[in-house]
């Protein structure tokens, strides 16, 4: 991960199910800067579709997706 | 729903079977067509016979049997003999898919190559994939748009990779009601001169077959027959070879002896639904179109799938936001409304509806819902009163049951 891309918080929905990755990731992106990443850390593998699709309904910046050793990392761009 | 307008699964009034107003599941099962009933009735008494034999018990039920196939290949646009029942559209689409690849796949020349759309019901999608595991055949599913709409020319340019033994792509689809490309895809494989085999599962007995294809199947419970009725249909020019053991039933191609009481019902309630569609087409287009406008307009955050113009005339599927599939069909159930969902947390695994996936879609807490024949507008506006309520108080719960403040976990060295 470039240091452009390190995330401004981080949230774990490891072991949670579609919707509470999405509900969080909703609740909590505020909390970051405009322009900085949120991290979201789950394992549903309903969220591999659902964290990009959020984006796209919100006009928020899905940037990108990552293998982890459990489920995957999340990568969010707060957009406004 | 207002009380007692679904009875304790009562028969209704009209005299045919239990659904509710409030059934919205007829792409799962469509009730029972009342001339279906009767045709069964009447074909369990005189049907019941081995129609193999050559007395006049099964002279009668071969009668029936041939009817029945002459009346459902007329409506299909086929050859009554490139048509046989099966036992149902999954064993239909099974034998299809195995059978137009095995006929073709050669020692000398390799496993070969699959093609199907993303967005194909997991019958075909699952065949596909036991063919890789077993053969070694190549599979490749080819995208769709934010539609559900299957991409023409990477369908056609997959179709054309060398060694394609078979391509794959439904009449419509049958979670979000899209339809697809199937006279373009039909060109394509003409062209490569590869087989297509076309799942008219979603649309047989609403809409027209589309032509092009080479193999056809479709399942009788969803155009109001009963359930155990599939239909395979293979054009005479289609190679094709026995992927079971050989048996002498329905043209050699579906083993065991055929039920002919419920494939002359699943033929009259076909007939019927055709002889109806045209006064059933537009009234429930306009049901789904109010429900695409509608709940948008009502429940906030809320997303309404497939193609609003190009689509089946009774199926729409919508995603609420925030919401748990498995909590809304529930508590729809509780209010009076039958509605099915692709949301993993309702299917038996934990995958998520791959036709949502496949399209980019939200996959959490949507519902299909697929108006039967007799579908009221009345039922439908109650419907439309009764989401926004549910949705809210879903909604407050999950919330209310989600972590507001999860610590913020340490960097991971890089």
């Amino acid at each position: 991960m470039t240091p452009s891309h390190r995330p401004a918080l981080t949230l774990d929905a490891l072991g949670k199910k579609c919707p509470v990755p999405i509900i969080m990731l909703a609740d909590r992106i505020r909390e970051v800067p405009i322009g900085q990443t949120i991290e979201v850390l789950a394992d549903d593998p309903a969220a591999k579709t659902d964290v990009p699709a959020w984006c796209t309904l919100k006009s928020q910046e899905f940037v990108g997706a990552n293998d982890r050793p459990v489920g995957w990392s999340f990568l969010i761009r707060r957009s406004y | 729903m207002a009380a007692g307008t679904k009875a304790a699964g009562g028969p209704d009034p009209a005299g045919t079977t239990s659904a509710g107003d409030g059934y919205f599941d007829a792409a799962s099962a469509e009730p029972l067509h009342p001339s279906a009933r009767d045709v069964l009735l009447d074909a369990l008494d005189n049907g019941w016979a081995d129609p193999a034999r050559l007395h006049r018990e099964a002279r009668r039920a071969q009668l029936m049997l041939n009817q029945a196939r002459e009346s459902v290949a007329a409506e299909l646009g086929c050859w009554p003999d490139e048509l046989s029942f099966t036992s149902s559209g999954t064993q239909a689409v099974h034998l299809a898919v195995l059978g137009a690849v095995q006929a073709r796949q050669s020692a000398s020349r390799g496993p070969g190559h699959l093609v199907a759309s993303a967005v194909e019901h997991s019958a075909v999608l699952n065949a596909a994939d036991w063919l890789h595991q077993r053969t070694g055949a190549a599979v490749t599913v080819t995208g769709v748009n934010s539609l559900g709409r299957a991409d023409v020319a990477e369908f056609a340019a997959a179709a054309g990779r060398d060694r394609t033994l078979l391509a794959c792509l439904q009449s419509a689809n049958h979670e979000v009601g899209t339809i697809q490309p199937v006279a373009e895809a039909a060109d394509a494989c003409a062209r490569a001169r590869v087989p297509l085999l076309v799942d008219a599962g979603a649309s047989a007995g609403r809409l027209p077959v589309p032509a092009g294809w080479s193999l056809l199947t479709a399942s009788a419970r969803k155009w109001g027959g009963p359930a155990g009725v599939g239909i395979l249909a293979v054009r005479r020019t289609t190679r094709w070879r026995d992927p079971f053991p050989p048996d002498d039933r329905e043209g050699r191609r579906v083993p065991g002896f055929p039920n002919v009481p419920e494939i002359l019902a699943a033929a009259a309630s076909l007939t019927a639904m055709s002889k109806e569609r045209g006064a059933m087409d537009g009234a429930l287009r306009a049901l789904i179109a109010r429900i695409r406008a509608t709940v948008p307009d009502r429940v906030p955050d809320a997303v309404v799938h497939g193609d609003p113009d190009a689509r089946l005339p009774h199926i729409v599927t919508f995603s609420c936001l925030y919401v748990d599939g498995e909590a809304l069909v529930t508590e729809l159930d509780r209010a009076g409304f039958s509605v099915s969902s692709g949301s993993a947390c309702v299917a038996d695994t934990r995958q998520p509806s791959h036709v949502l996936a496949a399209m980019g879609a939200l996959t959490h807490g949507n519902v299909r819902v697929s108006l039967p024949r007799a579908a009221s507008d009345s039922a439908v506006t109650e419907f439309l009163d009764a989401l926004p309520p549910i949705v809210a108080r879903i909604r407050e719960t999950v919330r209310a049951a989600t972590p507001r403040r999860s610590e913020a976990l340490p960097e991971e060295t890089p």
